[in-house]
């Protein structure tokens, strides 16, 4: 535990010559004789579903030594909905509406998942200004959706100032959101075939009024949360997750990079207008809490230059592709998956022919880091299994569908 | 009440203890950190942020019942969950209020069909005002709470109304 806590950590607003920590003080030793060698009775202590700290309705059985966790369990199931059979009764085209409403922080690529796996069905050729669309608004709705992870990310380890700045920029991207799909959340505005509508000028002047200010934001942020060491020390070296494990749970996106592996379906199974934008994928080196901290951020850097090239070289034309009213994809099976703000989000559809899926599967990228929380939260004290939560970004929504 | 007229040096207010009480109470409406699904992003999240600042109507988060005079149930509860919320609203001190926030927790929303659902939260707990929309947008919940500050004045004055009634 000391020599996790003792790495090295970077410079941040403390070290600036503002704060002189002086020496150690000597350390006071009041363990009484005797109780050394004395164990500690087992406690389990239930934490959620209503808890502030569980980001939504999750419920974890922690087994406790003292304050050390021993065991963990995860109890899901709260919120579930019946996503993937509702699906089942709904229409093609309805299908974006149900997956909003799983992953509601990144709907934008949920529902860009669903749109894919029906086009990749109906063989439909999606127009090129559609294609450039769906990026622009998926790199805007991760932004958005990473803000709120930031946000409560610092809640979870007892800071409360950065949660108003990511909220601040947050509306911001929302109004952009707002703007161009008509909704702050629930968008449904990627449909098979194209999207709903194409950029107002009001939405395009509010995306270049937040990309001239969002890198000062950017560099706030990071000196707010990231550069305080007293984050960086609780953060460093917990919750690590080798590569093995990492993949041995099917983990994908910023927990997987975080351990070093670089996979990202934008850039390894490209959709969209991917191919065509020039972006890196942060990778982390450890797989600690402090490393997918990073490459959270990183993202969101990478995803303003990804919105800038979508504002500079966005095509003209038609943003919907000729499509019938009624969708009927010829009997078979498709699988389409995007980037969301979590990992791979994918969508698995079997057609009988008729104008609803025979099956609707939901592959929700949380479940996945949800189970690796189980792997990391033993041997970690109680105050960092709440920060281990906030560190793996999960949406309950999408885990129970 | 103008309170510019009543805050003067030397002057005295007389009010009784129940209205003050029911104007104490009205303006400071605590509400219970319970979010179950997206509508929590909206009615407690950005409801609170900088934007919207729901501080100052005196509407702020308690993460404990204990402590808390409002319940917005802010998604969809299904039979799993319903337990949580009764026991949840049970642990809250008297008097409380619930805003059902949101179409599932009014009605069951998009998920109606599913068994699983509940049909509205008013199914399990007395529901004071209900909010619509999918999600509804902050300043709705933010209406929704002004709604309730009316109804708790209400309230007090019908009681005081039936007392007279009684007196005469």
């Amino acid at each position: 535990m000391s020599e996790l806590h003792d790495t090295t950590y970077e410079p941040g607003l403390l070290a600036e010559g503002t704060f002189d920590p002086g020496e150690k003080p000597a350390g006071i030793k009041r363990i009484p004789r005797g109780v050394e060698h004395l164990a500690t009775e087992h406690l389990v202590v239930n934490v959620g579903p209503q808890h502030p700290s569980t980001h939504g309705v999750l419920r974890l059985l922690l087994e406790l030594d003292g304050e050390t966790v021993v065991n963990a369990e995860v109890v899901v199931g709260y919120l579930h909905r019946g996503i993937e059979k509702l699906g089942e009764h709904r229409r093609y085209h309805q299908l974006g509406t149900l997956m909003d409403r799983g992953d509601y922080m990144s709907g934008i690529h949920a529902e860009l998942a669903a749109a894919m796996a029906v086009e990749q069905m109906m063989e439909t050729e999606v127009p090129a200004k559609a294609q450039w669309l769906r990026v622009l608004m998926s790199e805007i709705n991760r932004i958005a959706s990473h803000m709120v992870w930031f946000g409560t990310f610092g809640l979870d380890c007892g800071a409360m100032g950065q949660f108003l700045y990511a909220m601040r920029d947050r509306e911001a991207l929302v109004d952009v959101l707002e703007a161009v799909t008509g909704q702050r959340m629930m968008f449904n505005y990627v449909r098979p075939g194209g999207v709903l509508a194409d950029l107002t000028p009001e939405a395009d002047s509010a995306i270049r009024t937040f990309l001239r200010t969002i890198d000062g934001y950017l560099d706030e942020h990071d000196a707010l949360l990231g550069g305080n060491e007293i984050l960086q020390i609780r953060v460093k070296g917990i919750g690590t997750l080798d590569r093995e494990t990492a993949v041995a749970f099917g983990l994908t996106g910023a927990n997987l990079r975080g351990s070093g592996l670089g996979y990202d379906v934008r850039r390894d199974r490209p959709y969209a207008a991917y191919p065509e934008l020039e972006f890196d994928v942060p990778v982390g080196t450890t797989g600690d809490a402090w490393d997918r901290y990073t490459v959270r951020m990183g993202e969101m850097r990478q995803a303003v230059r990804m919105i800038r090239q979508c504002i500079d070289g966005m095509p003209e034309g038609d943003v919907m592709a000729k499509v019938p009213k009624v969708l009927r994809p010829p009997a078979g099976e498709s699988y389409a998956c995007v980037e969301s703000s979590r990992g791979e989000l994918g969508v698995h559809l079997v057609s009988d022919g008729s104008d609803m899926p025979y099956r609707f599967r939901y592959r929700p990228p949380s479940l996945y880091s949800l189970q690796a929380l189980e792997e990391i939260l033993p041997g970690r004290m109680f105050a960092d299994a709440m920060m281990l939560i906030g560190s793996i970004d999960i949406v309950l929504g999408e885990i129970d569908r | 009440m103008a309170l510019d007229r009543i805050t003067g040096e030397h002057s005295v207010a007389f009010a009784k203890s129940e209205q003050l009480f029911d104007w104490a109470r009205r303006n400071s409406l605590w509400y219970l950190a319970f979010g179950i699904a997206c509508c929590a992003i909206e009615g407690l999240m950005s409801a609170s942020g900088p934007r919207f600042d729901f501080d100052r109507m005196g509407v702020f988060f308690r993460a404990s019942p204990r402590q808390a005079d409002v319940m917005i149930v802010a998604g969809t509860v299904n039979h799993k969950m319903a337990e949580t919320v009764l026991r949840l609203y049970e642990q809250m001190p008297e008097p409380k209020w619930v805003v059902a926030m949101g179409a599932c927790a009014s009605t069951g929303g998009p998920f109606r069909s599913y068994p699983n659902v509940v049909l509205g939260v008013d199914k399990i707990v007395p529901v004071d005002v209900y909010i619509p929309g999918c999600p509804p947008r902050p300043e709705s919940v933010q209406y929704g709470f002004m709604q309730l500050q009316e109804k708790i004045k209400r309230q007090a004055e019908e009681r005081n109304a039936a007392r007279r009634d009684r007196d005469r």
